[in-house]
C-alpha cells in the first residue's frame, strides 16, 4: 500500500463523483477511487430526459470526459458492485471476491426508485424513469403506445410526461392528491399549470390512488381505488426514491430512512461518511442536486480533517419541461403573502413571508427575478412589504443581485463565484466561466443570466456579443464549438444542449446551416428547422405559388434544354417565363405539388436560386467569341459554378467572371468576381449590387486559372465557416478586413485545411430536385386534401356527433 | 370534431393545408402538439403552413410576421382564428368552430 491516505467513494453518481471533484480540487496528493456500480462514467441523471425527448446518446450526458479522471488521477472502476466489507480493518469486497483497502469511506449509492406493491407493477410496458435504460425503455415504448400513463405528478413525473408527448403519444399523469406538485406549489399555481400541461397534449387526473395495473401478459390499464379504470399500454412509474442503504445495513451502519449521517458528513462509523440521495441529515433526504453538492462539498473538508457543516438545504425547484416556465423555492405558504397573478397569460408570481422574513416563491410563466428571490428566500431576507420586493426582484438587473445568489441550481454556482471567475481567474467569456465554475452545465436553464452577468463583470454590457439569437444568448462560434465538441448532428440536438429550454424559431434556419456546415454536410437534416424554400427547393413567392430555375451553368444552354423548358412551360401553363439577371431562366408562378412534375420534366438540375447557396456564375463569352477577350471567361465560369455549385452559405453568394476588364459579366460587383486580365486572373470579393453598390476588394492577381479557383474557393470556405447566417460577403469582407483574409487565405496551412474541409462538404451535395422521386416525406409537396405522391387524397368525414366538437 | 388526417400526413415540425366546412385551415404538427389554425396570414396573404414552427408559434414564409398557435394572437390587430385540435389512434380531428384554447379559470 502507498503510504497516501485513500479515500474510497463507493457509487459513481452525481454525489460520487462531487466529492471526488471536491475532495481533488482542496488535496492534490490524497488518493482517490471511485467505484461505479453502473457500467458507465458518471453522468448527469438530470438530463435524462434529453434520451426520451429525442434520442440522444447516454454517453452525452457524461459528467467528465474520460481523460479527465487520468488528469486529475482519480482511480475509476466501472461495472463493480461493492458487496460488503470490513470498516475497522478497512476492508471492501467487490463482487464476492475481490479485496479492496481504504483509510476512509463515502458512500454514495443514491437511490432506487420507488415502486408501489400494487398488483401488475412487474408487468411488462411498466417502467419506472431513473436511469438510461428505462429512458430509452420509454421512448421506444411511447412510439407505439397508444395511451400512456404516469404515476406521479411531482417535478419529474411531469418531465417523463413531457417526454412521452413529444413521441406523440397521449399521455394522462396520474396524481394522488388534489393539486400537481403539491410539494413546491399551493393550490391556485397547481390548477394554472395544468391548462399549460394540456396544450403540451398531457391530460390529468388527480386524486386517483392506482390500485392495480392490469392486463394479463403486459400492462394494458390501470385500476383506481375508486372503482374507475383506464387504458394505458405504457405506464410510468415516478412517485418518489427508495435510499439504496442495502450495503450500509451489511456494513453495520446506523440507517433510517437512508444512512444517518451528521452534520460532517459521517455516518455512525467514524471512517465513513456518506453523501447524496442516499443519505439522511437531520430526518430529511434529499432528492435534488443542488443539496447534495452542497454535502459534497462538506465531506470533501471533514474528509480531509478541515471543520465544516452541513445545516440542511433550502429546496429550489425548476420545472425542466419545455414551454413552461416554472421556479419555486422553499415554502409554498407562509403567514403573509403576495401574488401577482393573470390567469389569461398564466403567469403567477408569489412571495410567502414567515415572521417577516422571506419563506418560499413561487414563479410560474414569469419567471424574472427567480435569482434574486431566491437569494432572499435562502437569507431568509426581512420583508416588510412583499408586493413591493416581489416587484423589485422583478425589475432586478445582474448588478442588484447580491454575490450569493444562487445562479445555477444544478451545480450550487453564486453571482459571487461567476464574478471571481471573471475578476480573479480572469475568463473573459461566457464560455470559459461556464467551464471554469460549471454553472450552466446542468439541466442549462441559467444560461442567460451567466451570460448577463458575465457580460457586467467583464464590463462588456455595451459591446454585447453578437448572439446568433436572442433566444439563447449565444454567439455563432460558441454554438458551432458546442456542435463541434459535442458531435451534434441535428437542429433539435443543438436546441436540446444548449438552449435555454426556449426556441423562438427565428433561429432554427441560422442553426439548420450551422450544423450542415460544422458536419461538413453529414449532419441530420430535419427540413422544418428550413425556410419552405429549402423545404421545397423553389423560391416561394408573394402569392404564395414557387418560382422554379434550373440550373444553367455560366448561362450557357442547349437547343434541347430550350425546347424542355418550353414545354414545361406550356404544359403546366406557368404564367411567366423570364430571363433572370443571374443568366438563367425562370419559370414563375408554378404550384408546390406541380414542383416535382416540373423538375421531372425538365430533366435538369436545381440551380439553387431559391437558397442561402453559391447561386450562379455569370459570364461573359471572353477570349473564344469576343475580340478583346483576354481570357476564357465562359470555360472558367463554368468549372467554377461546377465545383461550388450545390453548397450552402451563410447569404446568398453571386459569382462572375468577365474576360478583360470591360467587365461585361459584371464580376467587379459581385460576391466574388473574377476578371481576365493582362497576364493573369484577378480575384474579387465582397462586391454588391443591391440596394447600395459596392465595389469588390481585390484578393489578389493571380497567374493561372487553377490559382485564381484556389485562391477563391479558399475565401469562399473560409466565408462558409466564419460568416453569421445571412451576412453577405460585402459585409462580411469589411468586418474582417481585407489584410486579415489576404492572410487567412493565403496561409499555407490553413489554406489547405479550409480546402480540405470544402472537399468534404462539396463530396457530400446532391441535386435536391431528385427529391421528385425521392421525397423526404410523402407529403413534402402536397397539402391533406392533395393527392399525395403515393395515396388518395383523403376525403373528410365528419365523425361523432356535433356535442363532441363542443366539448 | 371532423377527421383531417393520419397523424403521419404531416412531417414533424411542419404545417400542411386542409379545407374543413368550408374553412382553410393549417394544421400544425409541432414539439408540443397539433395546433389548427386560420391557414391564411392577415397581413398580406402568406401561407401560413408554410411557415417555421416553433414551441407554439408560427412564422409567415412571406414577412416573417409570427403567431401564436394556441391563441392566434400576432403582432398589433393582427390575429389568426384557432381551433381545437384532437388526435385519438393516430388520427387527428379538428373542431371547426371551437377555439383551441378555453380560457383559463382565475
Ligand atoms: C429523470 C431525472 C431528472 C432529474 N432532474 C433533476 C433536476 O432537474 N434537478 C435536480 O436537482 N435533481 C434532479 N433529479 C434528481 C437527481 O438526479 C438526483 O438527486 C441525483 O442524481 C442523485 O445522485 P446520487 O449520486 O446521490 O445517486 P445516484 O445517481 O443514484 O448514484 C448512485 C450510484 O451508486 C451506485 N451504487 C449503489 N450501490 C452500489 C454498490 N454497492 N456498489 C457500487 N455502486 C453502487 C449506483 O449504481 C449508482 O450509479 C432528477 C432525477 C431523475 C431520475
Ligand atoms: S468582358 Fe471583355 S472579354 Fe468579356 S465580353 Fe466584355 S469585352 Fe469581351
Ligand atoms: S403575408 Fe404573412 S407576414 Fe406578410
Amino acid at each position: 500500500m502507498s503510504e497516501r491516505d485513500r479515500i474510497v467513494i463507493v457509487g459513481g453518481g452525481i454525489a460520487g463523483q462531487a466529492v471526488a471533484e471536491a475532495l481533488r480540487e482542496r488535496d492534490p496528493d490524497v488518493a482517490i477511487t471511485l467505484i461505479c456500480g453502473e457500467d458507465a462514467l458518471p453522468y448527469d441523471r438530470i438530463r435524462l430526459s434529453e434520451i426520451l425527448v429525442d434520442g440522444s446518446d447516454a454517453a452525452t450526458l457524461a459528467l467528465r470526459p474520460e481523460e479527465w479522471f487520468a488528469d486529475h488521477d482519480v482511480e475509476v472502476l466501472l461495472g463493480r458492485w461493492v458487496e460488503g466489507g470490513d470498516l475497522d480493518a478497512g476492508t471492501l469486497t467487490l463482487d464476492g471476491a475481490e479485496e479492496l483497502t481504504f483509510d476512509k469511506l463515502v458512500l454514495a449509492t443514491g437511490s432506487q426508485p420507488l415502486l408501489p406493491p400494487i398488483p401488475g407493477i412487474g408487468l411488462p410496458g411498466v417502467h419506472p424513469f431513473r436511469d438510461p435504460a428505462d429512458c430509452e425503455a420509454i421512448r421506444q415504448s411511447a412510439t407505439t403506445a397508444t395511451h400512456a400513463a404516469v404515476i406521479g405528478g411531482g417535478l419529474l413525473g411531469l418531465e417523463a410526461a413531457r417526454g412521452i408527448a413529444a413521441q406523440g403519444c397521449d399521455v394522462t399523469v396520474i396524481h394522488l392528491v388534489d393539486r400537481l406538485m403539491e410539494r413546491q406549489l399551493d393550490p391556485v399555481s397547481a390548477a394554472m399549470l395544468e391548462p399549460s400541461l394540456a396544450d403540451l397534449n398531457i391530460k390529468v387526473r388527480l386524486e386517483s390512488a392506482t390500485q392495480a395495473i392490469t392486463g394479463g401478459d403486459r400492462a394494458r390499464g390501470l385500476a383506481f381505488k375508486d372503482g374507475s379504470s383506464m387504458e394505458a399500454d405504457l405506464v410510468v412509474v415516478s412517485i418518489g426514491i427508495r435510499p439504496e442503504k442495502t450495503l450500509a445495513n451489511t456494513l453495520g451502519l446506523a440507517t433510517n430512512r437512508g444512512i444517518v449521517v451528521a452534520d460532517s458528513m459521517r455516518t455512525s462509523h467514524e471512517r465513513v461518511w456518506s453523501v447524496g440521495e442516499c443519505a439522511e441529515h437531520a430526518g430529511m433526504v434529499y432528492g435534488l442536486v443542488a443539496p447534495i453538492l452542497e454535502q459534497a462539498r462538506v465531506a470533501a473538508d471533514t474528509l480531509l480533517d478541515r471543520s465544516a457543516a452541513y445545516t440542511g438545504s433550502i429546496l429550489s425547484a425548476k420545472l425542466k419541461v419545455a414551454g413552461i416556465d416554472l421556479v419555486t423555492v422553499g415554502e409554498a405558504d407562509g403567514d403573509t403573502s403576495a401574488v401577482v397573478s393573470d390567469a389569461a397569460s398564466r403567469t403567477y408570481r408569489k412571495l410567502s413571508v414567515r415572521d417577516g422574513r422571506a419563506v418560499g416563491a413561487i414563479l410560474l410563466g414569469d419567471v424574472r427575478g427567480a435569482e434574486a428571490l431566491m437569494a432572499a428566500v435562502r437569507a431568509a431576507e426581512e420583508v416588510t412589504d412583499p408586493l413591493d420586493a416581489l416587484a423589485a426582484a422583478s425589475a432586478a438587473g445582474p448588478a442588484d443581485l447580491p454575490d450569493e445568489a444562487q445562479i445555477c441550481n444544478c451545480n450550487g454556482v453564486c453571482k459571487g463565484d461567476l464574478v471571481a471567475a471573471v475578476e480573479v481567474d480572469g475568463c473573459t467569456t461566457p464560455r470559459e466561466v461556464m467551464s471554469r465554475t460549471r454553472a450552466g452545465t446542468g439541466c442549462g436553464s441559467c444560461k442567460p443570466a451567466v451570460i448577463d452577468i458575465v457580460a457586467m463583470a467583464t464590463g462588456g454590457l455595451n459591446d454585447e456579443p453578437a448572439y446568433l439569437c436572442a433566444c439563447r444568448k449565444q454567439t455563432r462560434e460558441e454554438l458551432a464549438d458546442q456542435i463541434r465538441t459535442q458531435g451534434l448532428q441535428s437542429v433539435s440536438e443543438v436546441s436540446q444542449c444548449c438552449g435555454t429550454g426556449r426556441d423562438c424559431g427565428a433561429c432554427k434556419p441560422a442553426l439548420a446551416y450551422l450544423v450542415s456546415e460544422v458536419n461538413d454536410n453529414r449532419h441530420r437534416e430535419e427540413r422544418h428547422a428550413r425556410y419552405i424554400n429549402d423545404r421545397v427547393h423553389a423560391n416561394i413567392q408573394k402569392d404564395g405559388t414557387f418560382s422554379v430555375v434550373p440550373k444553367m451553368r455560366g448561362g450557357v444552354t442547349t437547343p434541347s434544354e430550350l425546347r424542355r423548358i418550353a414545354d414545361v412551360a406550356e404544359k403546366y401553363e406557368i404564367p411567366l417565363v423570364k430571363v433572370t439577371g443571374g443568366q438563367r431562366i425562370d419559370l414563375l408562378g408554378v404550384s408546390k405539388e406541380d414542383l416535382p412534375k416540373v423538375w421531372r420534366d425538365l430533366d435538369m438540375p436545381s440551380g439553387f436560386a431559391y437558397a442561402k447557396a453559391v447561386r450562379t456564375v455569370k459570364t461573359c463569352v471572353g477570349e473564344q467569341h469576343c475580340r478583346f477577350g483576354l481570357g476564357d471567361s465562359m470555360g472558367f465560369g463554368v468549372e467554377i459554378e461546377k465545383a461550388w455549385e450545390g453548397l450552402h452559405t451563410p447569404a446568398k453568394v453571386k459569382a462572375g467572371v468577365s474576360g478583360c476588364p470591360r467587365n461585361c459579366a459584371e464580376a467587379t460587383i459581385k460576391d466574388i468576381g473574377i476578371v481576365a486580365v493582362e497576364g493573369g486572373w484577378q480575384v474579387r470579393i465582397g462586391g454588391a449590387a443591391g440596394a447600395s453598390v459596392r465595389e469588390a476588394d481585390i484578393l489578389d492577381t493571380v497567374e493561372t486559372k487553377a490559382e485564381a479557383m484556389r485562391l477563391s474557393t479558399t475565401f469562399l470556405q473560409y466565408y462558409r465557416e466564419n460568416a453569421d447566417y445571412k451576412e453577405r460577403t460585402y459585409d462580411f469582407v469589411p468586418r474582417i478586413g481585407l489584410d486579415e483574409i489576404k492572410r487567412i487565405v493565403t496561409d499555407a496551412q490553413i489554406g489547405a485545411a479550409l480546402r480540405e474541409r470544402f472537399r468534404l462538404a462539396k463530396a457530400a451535395t446532391t441535386d435536391p430536385w431528385l427529391e421528385r422521386d425521392d421525397p423526404y416525406h410523402p407529403r413534402q409537396f402536397t397539402d391533406l386534401d392533395q393527392q399525395s405522391e403515393d395515396d388518395g387524397p383523403p376525403t373528410p368525414v365528419v365523425v361523432g356527433p356535433p356535442e363532441e366538437a363542443r366539448r | 370534431m371532423t377527421f383531417a388526417c393520419r397523424e403521419d400526413d404531416v412531417p414533424p415540425g411542419e404545417g400542411r393545408n386542409i379545407t374543413i366546412e368550408g374553412r382553410r385551415i393549417a394544421l400544425f404538427r409541432t414539439d408540443t402538439g397539433w395546433y389548427a389554425v386560420d391557414a391564411v396570414c392577415p397581413h398580406k396573404g402568406g401561407p401560413l403552413a408554410d411557415g417555421i414552427v416553433c414551441d407554439h408559434a408560427v412564422t409567415c414564409p412571406l414577412h416573417d410576421r409570427s403567431f401564436d398557435l394556441r391563441t392566434g394572437e400576432g403582432p398589433g390587430e393582427d390575429r389568426i382564428g384557432t381551433y381545437a385540435v384532437e388526435v385519438r389512434a393516430g388520427e387527428v380531428y379538428v373542431a371547426v368552430g371551437v377555439p383551441a384554447a378555453s380560457p383559463v379559470a382565475a
